[in-house]
């Protein structure tokens, strides 16, 4: 049901997501009947719709707002209210899109890097026996991509997330007869699961306390507690923490699954099993960055907790330090890259973690860019020998394959930090956002530090990604002849989108100039549209002085430098002997960064093992034994063994069966009426006296009557088993309890004097003892 | 109220099927599949006739029907449907041609019987769910009981007399002691006002004293505990799903498992309220430990049924849990899972029962490989997975998100809600890791058993049979609102009659000082001679009575200790716009 616009704000945004998924639908349901041109036409022509439609939303409409918005107009934002998902109380999710400076960028990037992608597939995949389903899937994979970064509220981004693993899944597994690669499917998608029940918990937390699941809503409550200095923002239920410190912490959980940071980092590496092109897309450009887009998009929630902002930077640095070390020692071209991904997506959260939003953001975008096309060009690599990925058997390709081995020549000099690549930039600022970071309650030094991980980092991924060329581009190959022989340069499918990724990764850098010397920076400038209203309160990135910032930019561009001197060294010519050396005389080292630091191994036997055994020991101990073996079965041996005593009773003996019918009688006759009738009186203040009937326990007590009276004159003058009566004058009352069994009708009477003092009140009744049991 | 033979003849035509299908000879078993298929699609469409005529606005029983039954009793024919049950019966109406459709080739033996039997069913079921009285609701409950123990009892695998003499017994259990209650509710209820009858709409006006709601309370409980099932009332259900022939899983998971907790809604919980809210922590606890109990164990199964029945566990506590919570979001949820479980589960078992077809097993080792073997029957299977696994856009997420949502807010309807939400959230988790391990068996991998490679994709009948269940899940998971929006009105008056019955309860008890359960109870309607001496927040207890001296000291019963009633209703539920 399209909207019809009715305002200039009000954009049909969500046939920008439909559009994939209706050729996702296609390609899925009647795609195997189809010729393999149709089902890439179908495919790229509804991600290139995608991104025309993007294009003109963001250019034709809100570039205009934002322009306003610039001269002080209202935040740029086009919305789309699509439907009501859900309603239920008072709960209201909308199925609502929002574009606005921030999601314009994301989705230029998923549709632009998604559809080279796409057209780069059906090179790649031209001998696939199944188009249908790798298309389809890549397909909704854009579809649910756009939906995480278009959708309006928490749990529309939800379905996204959700959407993006499933496809990921899907993909990773796409040649599911090789056990190995489902098992990498199933591994992303239970570590992003375990990730998505932080998510969860966060829109729990969130709905409970301010009742809102919506951007704009969330932002207005978490204001107005801000405001009104509510107690949750102090203490959240006695805990001495914000409830935005928990609700941002169990939302990053969710981040980290999904962009695969410490610890939670564990099913990227493995996610390389999947066709490459998937890995440039899914594990490369987009989806492994919807963390930093969700902390990003909830900038205005984690800003009021400083705390949940230094574990998110000190994860994502520590993440990009770890990742980089355990990349030196990988000898698969693709593991490589995916740590060199995970390595990157800390540069990202270390930065959004120090409220360098604009930073983070930038180094997606050009991270999308040049790691897409490294990925891309591994697969061309892959593709020219043969689908083998250890580099060590390669080397000497660049003369072979050269515009692959040219772009890959930029793509490295733009991800090593090299100036005017388009890493340069953005790792720049992220250096320099995280250098002059300083949060409400952070400590001082805290910044520096994350800045001097960030800067030894930049040199070890010089390092490793040029041991990556060198090793695979350079000197002589190391291949042996029959596939040395069919080395040959990929189509023009697969090396068209190269070229343009490279471009990319050339130019696009100086959108966001360094603020040095009032250069422009048009990417801040653009994302103020979104930030504008938090950042200039917070950070004080923009204002660092031009020294710092160039120092700062000396440095980074050193250690690249250095880091790409010392690959030269050593690798220029393969492994050379002085590699062979160190990694002998640094053999346990080198085995344990080899070995990833044994985390999986650790991670298996800390929760797979104990879980697996968890899971057998309850079914065998609890299910078999305990409730069914015990309470059911016990229960049949019990009424089975029951059964055999009961019929020795049943012996004919007729004698016998009289007896016990008579004992029977007495018993029934004896427990079931009410007993002897007693009560208790105590003083109500005054002459008034409480009195309280005990008629006895049995089931005749059901329903018994209870009637008093007081004066002695053989009428009833209150019923009832709990009464208070004031006499008309302290002394000597004579008080008749009269009860009537309720299963019998049998009347038994009690009578008593008592004595109403006036001021000191004794009860005169029946023995206490005997009343209270 | 117009319509209102509709229900009847609803209930009516499955019976008239059956009859029919006694008429036809035992050989032509063609003819009476023909028959049955068609009794059953003709109930549907007359149950979309309910929904056609249903009012989603109004809160209370509508279509109703009621008819003199046995007077001597006070015993009336009165069935009705509101934004709860409606569902339910349309569920029940859309599986059942599925059913019979997927077990046409199934079914060798005894056709004509296991047709009947499954009409018979039917009209049990619907009968169930539409039950105003609480004798007709007893008798269909009954109904249902014995077609079930038939047709896993005849139609089933090796151990099927195990399994079908344990269900019954566990049901029986539960129902015996159902039925203890249900007269004495009838006789408190004839004893106060007079007036003997089984008419739920006048019951829930009766206040019992507190013990009494105890013993009832738990009577009901355990009946409906037992159909959830509740941890540790759960393990009839692997054996009567694994012995159990495809039909006979389907329905059993798909509609007979919701009784449970559509026996708390419409009896336990409205008749008892005081009892349930005193029981509600525990209950909730119970549900939680099924959510992750359930998953887990369902991840060590071998058998994919039995793999699938621990699921149903784990589901039916989100259920149960989303109840509990005593608001909007909560119950909508709890009631939309229910009908979500009933479309996945039933594709899953639908799933299994097409490889069992083929391959007469249903070990996960024996499988393996099987996607490209059948690329239809993988998508198939792989969407009712997801969408049992509560993947967002699917069905299974909404029910289930909402139960936590409303359980997370519960506020004092569930003590510590906030950690019991959380816990019970890790079953998301949990969901995924035994539904795609369970998947990954089945159709990944190499073809490692030679028995495989010759198995054929599903047959035109088999997609019939999926493609309505694959319609609803995404339906429901894409457009939830309608089903949410009619059942809201129902659902919100359900919170506030159970609130305002507490709140009255809270402030009446104390002039009947019990000091025996019934003593107190023989006495509803007396008015007190006296002001009240205590707060109402006290409860008394039976010990505080009876030792006056000690009235002052707080009350010692730990259920109550530091559980305030509420002073009112409250809460959630009744902000909705």
């Amino acid at each position: 049901m399209p909207t019809l616009a009715t305002s200039p704000t009000d954009w049909p945004l969500h046939w920008i997501v439909l559009l994939p998924l209706l050729g996702a639908a296609i390609n899925l349901l009647v795609g195997r009947k189809l010729a393999r041109r149709t089902v890439h036409l179908i495919a790229c022509g509804s991600v290139l719709a995608a991104l025309l439609l993007s294009l003109s939303a963001v250019v034709g409409s809100l570039y205009p707002l934002w322009k306003a918005s610039q001269t002080g107009g209202a935040a740029p934002e086009l919305r789309d209210l699509f439907y009501t998902w859900i309603q239920s109380g008072s709960l209201r999710v909308e199925m609502a899109f929002l574009l606005d400076p921030l999601s314009a960028v994301m989705i230029l990037t998923i549709t632009f890097v998604g559809f080279l992608i796409h057209v780069y597939s059906t090179g790649y995949m031209a001998h696939d026996p199944r188009p249908a389903a790798y298309f389809g899937y890549l397909n909704l994979f854009t579809a649910a991509m756009l939906l995480l970064v278009l959708g309006d509220s928490l749990p529309v981004m939800f379905i996204g997330w959700e959407g993006v693993g499933l496809c990921s899944y899907l993909l990773i597994g796409f040649w599911f007869d090789k056990e190995k690669y489902a098992n990498a499917g199933r591994k992303a998608f239970i570590v992003n699961r375990i990730g998505d029940f932080g998510f969860l918990l966060g829109i729990l937390l969130l709905y409970a306390n301010v009742g809102a699941v919506d951007y704009a809503g969330l932002e207005a409550s978490l204001a107005q507690l801000v405001g009104a200095n509510s107690p949750l923002l102090t203490s959240y239920a006695g805990t001495g923490l914000s409830l935005t410190f928990f609700a941002g912490l169990f939302l990053f959980v969710g981040a980290c699954g999904k962009s695969a940071q410490i610890p939670l980092y564990v099913w990227l590496p493995d996610a390389m099993a999947g066709p490459t092109p998937v890995s440039a897309l899914i594990h490369a450009a987009t989806m492994v960055t919807a963390g930093v887009y969700m902390v990003a998009r909830l900038g205005f929630l984690f800003l009021t907790t400083p705390e949940v902002m230094m574990i998110i930077a000190a994860v994502g640095a520590t993440t990009a330090i770890v990742a980089a070390v355990i990349g030196f020692a990988q000898t698969d071209i693709k593991k490589v890259l995916a740590y060199s991904t995970v390595s990157q997506l800390g540069f990202m959260f270390a930065a959004v973690g120090c409220g360098a939003f604009t930073a983070g953001v930038f180094h997606l975008f050009t991270h999308a860019f040049f790691k897409a096309g490294l990925f891309l060009a591994a697969g061309s690599v892959m593709h020219a020998m043969g689908d083998r990925t250890e580099i060590m058997g390669m080397g000497g390709l660049r003369k072979k394959i050269p515009i692959t081995h040219a772009t890959f020549f930029i793509y490295c000099l733009a991800i090593a930090g090299v100036v005017p690549f388009a890493g340069f930039f953005s790792k720049d600022e992220i250096l320099l956002g995280a250098y002059v970071a300083q949060l409400p309650y952070w400590p001082e030094w805290f910044g520096r530090a994350i800045w001097a991980v960030l800067a030894v980092t930049a040199l070890f991924t010089a390092f490793y990604m040029w041991r990556l060329y060198f090793l695979v581009f350079a000197g002589e190959s190391r291949a042996d002849e029959a596939t040395q022989r069919q080395i040959h340069e990929s189509p023009a499918t697969m090396t068209g989108p190269l070229v343009v990724l490279a471009i990319g990764a050339v130019l696009l850098g100086f959108l966001g100039l360094p603020h040095i010397g009032g250069l422009p920076n048009a990417f801040a400038a653009w994302l103020s549209g979104t930030f504008g209203a938090w950042q200039g309160t917070v950070l004080p990135e923009a204002h660092a002085s031009t020294g710092t910032t160039i120092t700062l930019m000396a440095i980074a561009l050193a250690s690249a430098l250095i880091g790409i001197g010392a690959a030269w060294a050593l690798y220029r010519n393969g492994p050379g002997a002085l590699v062979q050396r160190l990694v002998v005389v640094l053999a346990p080292l080198h085995r344990w960064v080899a070995n990833k630091f044994y985390v999986d191994e650790l991670y298996d036997l800390l929760i797979i093992r104990p879980f697996r055994l968890l899971a057998k020991l309850l079914f065998a101990v609890v299910d078999r034994v305990f409730i069914d073996t015990l309470f059911v079965n016990g229960t049949g041996w019990v009424t089975r063994t029951f059964g055999r005593l009961a019929r020795r009773a049943q012996n004919g003996d007729v004698q016998r069966y009289f007896v016990a019918m008579l004992l029977g009688v007495v018993g029934i006759v004896s427990f079931a009426t009410c007993g002897k009738p007693r009560f208790e009186a105590t003083t109500a203040g005054g002459t008034a006296m409480r009195f309280v009937a005990d008629v006895g326990a049995g089931p005749g007590a059901n329903g018994a009557k209870v009637e008093w009276d007081f004066t002695g004159d053989g009428k009833i003058d209150a019923t009832g088993a709990d009464v208070t009566w004031s006499f008309p004058a302290p002394g000597s009352h004579a008080v008749t309890l009269r009860v009537e069994d309720g299963l019998f009708r049998e009347v038994k009477q009690l009578k008593r004097v008592i004595t109403v003092a006036a001021v000191v009140l004794e009860a005169a009744a029946a023995p206490a003892e005997g009343a209270v049991n | 109220m117009g319509h209102s033979w509709l229900l009847p003849t609803l209930l009516a035509l499955p019976l008239v099927g059956a009859l029919l299908l006694m008429l036809v000879p035992r050989e032509e078993t063609t003819f009476a599949k023909g028959v049955a298929l068609v009794t059953s699609l003709v109930t549907f469409v007359v149950s979309l006739l309910v929904w056609k005529w249903f009012t989603p606005t109004e809160a209370g029983y509508q279509l109703v029907c009621n008819a003199s039954w046995i007077d001597a009793l006070g015993v009336r024919f009165k069935l009705g449907v509101d934004g709860i049950s409606i569902w339910l019966v349309l569920l029940t109406t859309f599986l059942v041609p599925l059913v019979l459709l997927s077990a046409w080739s199934a079914i060798q033996k005894k056709v004509k019987e296991f047709l009947i039997a499954f009409l018979i069913l039917e009209a049990g079921m619907l009968g169930a769910f539409t039950a105003l009285d609480l004798f007709v609701f007893y008798v269909m409950w009954e109904v249902m009981l014995v077609p079930m123990y038939f047709i896993i009892g005849v139609w089933g695998g090796e151990r099927r007399i195990y399994a079908s003499i344990k269900f019954v017994l566990f049901t029986m259990l539960g129902s015996l002691l159902m039925l203890v209650a249900i007269f004495y509710v009838y006789v408190k209820y004839g004893q106060t006002t007079g007036v003997y009858t089984f008419d739920l709409e006048l019951l829930y006006a009766l206040q019992l004293p507190r013990s009494a709601q105890y013993y009832c309370f738990l009577a009901f409980a355990l009946a409906f505990a037992i159909k959830v099932p509740l941890f540790p009332f759960h393990t009839w259900l692997p054996d009567a799903h694994v012995e159990a022939p495809t039909s006979g899983s389907v329905i059993l998971a798909g509609v007979l498992l919701k009784f449970g907790i559509y026996g708390f809604i419409r009896l336990a919980i409205p008749l008892f309220p005081h009892a349930s809210y005193q029981f509600a922590p525990y209950i909730v606890a119970l549900a939680v430990i099924g959510i992750v109990y359930g998953a887990l164990v369902a991840f060590a199964q071998q058998d994919v049924k039995k793999l699938i029945a621990y699921s149903s566990v784990s589901h039916l506590g989100f259920c149960m849990l989303g109840l509990y919570a005593m608001n909007a979001p909560g119950i909508e949820g709890s009631i939309f899972a229910m009908v979500s479980h009933g479309l996945t589960t039933s594709g899953l078992f639908l799933a299994i029962g097409v490889l069992y077809d083929r391959r007469h097993t249903r070990q996960l080792a024996d499988f393996g490989g099987l996607w490209a073997k059948m690329p239809v029957f993988a998508a198939c299977f792989l969407i009712v997975t997801l969408g049992s696994a509560g993947l967002p856009g699917l069905s299974g997420f909404v029910g289930e998100f909402l139960a936590l949502l409303g359980a997370f807010s519960a506020g004092d309807a569930i003590p510590g809600a906030g950690i019991w939400t959380a816990v019970a959230a890790s079953g998301v988790i949990l969901g995924a890791v035994y539904l795609l391990y369970m998947f990954q068996k089945v159709m990944f991998g190499p073809i490692t058993n030679d028995q495989n490679r010759h198995i054929t994709d599903m047959n035109a009948r088999e997609v019939t049979v999926f493609v309505p269940l694959l319609l609803g899940i995404f339906f429901l998971g894409i457009y939830p609102k309608p089903f949410l929006a009619a059942m809201e009105p129902a659902v919100l008056k359900f919170v506030s009659v159970y609130q305002t019955k507490l709140a009255d309860e809270a402030n009446t008890v104390h002039l009947v000082s019990g000091i025996g359960p019934a003593a107190a109870a023989g006495e509803p309607t007396e008015p007190p001679t006296e002001p009240p001496t205590e707060p109402p927040t006290e409860p008394p207890t039976d010990r505080a009575l009876r030792a006056p001296a000690e009235q002052a000291a707080p009350p010692t019963d730990g259920v109550l200790r530091g559980r305030g009633l509420p002073a009112g209703p409250s809460g959630q539920a009744g902000s909705a716009p």
